[in-house]
């Protein structure tokens, strides 16, 4: 434990215009951990981890890469940190295919001279998402197909394939299953504990405690934009959880530093 | 730490998600090859009509076909670039201002050039080597400018295209008046009049070779290279392709600098189709435009389009106008016509929407 976090985000402050989103967030990840983040609708879950993907810019606080203060300017450097995002909204391109959707921003292009004159490499980008679904378990038909046409599990499924596949570092991931049925949610939580394995930090927002309970290490609680508590899973329990959640009790836990 | 075992044992099975994707039935398919490829049977049909009721089947003659290709390749060229803009869900309105404005533009640079005006008044044209060159490089610069202002204010400003567009159209009509003073332009040197308007190649109009050249490229751009695919992904998911990594503004910015410069294209040949740049006579080209697109398949919407539907769609009004001409009928009735086919088209395109996304 004495090395630095994977990332450590204090004091995170966002308004729009008069509405406060954050007051004071704050989040440590260690890697090969899944980290929950929970919270009402509204507690400003979503904007915290748009702050750590790069999407918005905090009004205020830190964020520490490996013990490195880092400015995330935008989607890209997020990338380039090692950090993916499922978003809530899942950012798909819904015309295009699971397979351009999974390379969309960092197309493979043929060898030169084609690949300069803006030529795809289709094939090979087709050839690796179907490794990729295939490695994930994730059973497509086609990733030729329209992401639109697809149902909601398996565009939710091409969404976390894709932040799975080029998450080096961290994947963050807003609501994954929140769309799926039972069977579907299962499969998103095996990915996640694939991805713990590996090494890799998750941060996970999800509504659902029973899930939480579940996959995660770690259990972060927002309320009014702030963080207000942070337990192991050991530590707590649900009925704890649905308590610091609604504010009925308003007693401060840490487990991480300070 | 050690980490924490999870209570319930991960599943063994791979675990896939195969709810079924629509099924497509054999009327079902049908029903959709139809809702695609309606407008190519509509244009088939066009011409069968045509070709049985124009006397002498006047229609139906090379000539004919040859003439129609050649009014129809400013459409192609105009509807290509509309159809970038058009799958990025946005639109551009200006396109017809574009054209006249570049025409006019390049044919006054060649005029100025080519000699004195006591000269080119007598159709002499002593420095037309110079200026001829000199001309089709301020035409496309001219467009490409255009387009170029329209996509730095749609960015930029983040103003809907359907403002800007709408704005420049009514600049770029007033500034070719402007740049004309009202009157026609005396008429362009005739060798680009006889190589780039009448002129043919192999029997060709070399107005239809170049448009012909310019539905390749622009067909292999969106469908083979990562400007298609950025094309595609704006107009399907704008803020997701932002936040994938896409540079959403300077691909819009250069969408919009592409048509312009097609409509340069475009108002190189009418100049030298016609020797002068009729700035009223431009006035559809907006609807022809965009109904070439639009009937052709591609989804005001955005996200999707095809080049090949363009093609299909420009020579739809074309065809009608030139066989109501042939026929005797009032050819404003073309006019009625593309502005019904392109709610017909719109239409079919929501209906089909509503089927694919549940
Ligand atoms: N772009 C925005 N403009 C204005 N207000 C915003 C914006 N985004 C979020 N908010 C506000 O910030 C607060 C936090 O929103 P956020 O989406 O982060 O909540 P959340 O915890 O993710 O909720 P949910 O569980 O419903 O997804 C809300 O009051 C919301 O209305
Ligand atoms: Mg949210």
């Amino acid at each position: 434990m004495s090395e630095s976090p994977l990332l450590r985000a204090t004091g995170i402050q966002k308004h729009f215009g008069s509405v406060v989103a954050l007051r004071d967030a704050n989040l440590e990840l260690v890697a090969g951990e899944v980290h929950a983040l929970v919270g009402d609708n509204g507690a400003g879950k979503s904007t915290f981890i748009k702050i750590l993907s790069g999407v918005l810019q905090p009004d205020g606080g830190e964020v520490l890469i490996d013990g490195r203060a880092v400015t995330i300017h935008n989607p890209q450097a997020a990338r380039e940190l090692g950090i993916e995002t499922v978003y809530q909204d899942l950012a798909l391109a819904g015309h295009l295919d699971a397979a351009s959707n999974l390379f969309l921003g960092r197309e493979r292009m043929l060898p030169p001279p084609l690949g300069w004159m803006g030529f795809l490499d289709k094939r090979a980008m087709r050839r690796r998402t179907e490794e990729e679904m295939r490695h994930l378990k994730i059973g497509i038909k086609s990733v030729e197909q329209p992401v639109l046409s697809l149902s909601g599990g398996q565009r939710q499924a091409v969404a976390v394939a894709r932040a799975v596949a080029w998450g080096k570092r961290i994947v963050i991931m807003d609501e994954p299953t929140a769309a799926l049925g039972v069977r579907e949610s299962l499969m998103v939580l095996q990915l996640i504990r694939e991805i713990r394995s590996s090494g890799i930090g998750v941060i996970m927002i999800s509504h659902n405690l029973p899930e939480i309970f579940e996959v995660a290490d770690r259990i972060s609680v927002m309320r009014l934009g702030q963080t207000v508590a942070n337990f192991t899973k050991a530590e707590t329990s649900m009925e704890a959880i649905v308590t610091m959640m609604t504010g009925a009790e308003s007693q401060y836990l840490s487990t991480g530093s300070s | 730490m050690a980490t924490p075992t999870t209570p319930i044992p991960p599943p063994q099975a791979p675990l896939e998600i195969d709810a079924p994707a629509p099924r497509a039935g054999t009327a079902r398919l049908m029903v959709l090859a139809l809702a695609n490829f309606w407008i190519l049977f509509f244009l088939l049909a066009l011409i069968v009509y045509f070709s049985i009721t124009t006397p002498n089947h006047a229609f139906l003659s090379t000539t004919n076909f040859k003439n129609l290709a050649l009014d129809t390749s400013e459409v192609i060229l105009l509807g290509i670039g509309e159809t970038f803009v058009i799958v990025t869900a946005g639109i551009d309105l200006s396109v017809g201002g574009i054209l006249v404005f570049s025409g006019v533009a390049g044919g006054l640079v060649m005029l100025h050039f080519s000699g004195t005006s006591a000269q080119v008044d007598n159709l002499q044209y002593p420095h037309a080597s110079t200026a001829i060159p000199l001309g089709i490089a301020v035409a496309l610069a001219a467009g490409t400018g255009w387009g170029l202002l329209n996509g730095l204010l749609v960015t930029l400003l983040r103003l809907p295209p359907f403002i800007v567009t709408l704005g420049s159209l009514g600049m770029a009509f007033g500034g070719a008046d402007l740049l004309t003073g009202g009157t026609n332009l005396s008429s362009v040197p005739t060798g680009f009049q006889n190589s780039l308007g009448n002129g043919t190649i192999l029997g060709i109009y070399v107005p239809v070779i170049v448009a012909l050249i310019a539905i390749v490229i622009a067909h292999v751009l969106l469908t083979q290279t990562r400007f298609g695919r950025y094309t595609a992904a704006i107009g399907s998911n704008e803020e997701g392709s932002r936040r994938s990594g896409v540079p959403v503004d300077l691909h819009l910015i250069k969408v919009y600098a592409l048509t312009g410069f097609l409509c340069g294209l475009a108002g190189l040949i009418d100049l030298a189709r016609f020797g002068t740049e009729n700035i009223s006579s431009h006035n559809t080209d907006n609807l022809n435009a965009i109904a070439a697109v639009v009937i052709g398949g591609t989804s005001l919407f955005g996200g999707v389009g095809t080049i090949i539907g363009t093609l299909v769609g420009a020579f739809i009004p074309t065809v009608l106008q030139n066989g109501f001409v042939i026929n005797g009928i009032d050819p404003f009735w073309q006019e009625v016509l593309v502005g019904a086919t392109i709610i017909i088209a719109v239409y079919i395109d929501q209906w089909r929407r509503r089927r694919t996304s549940k």
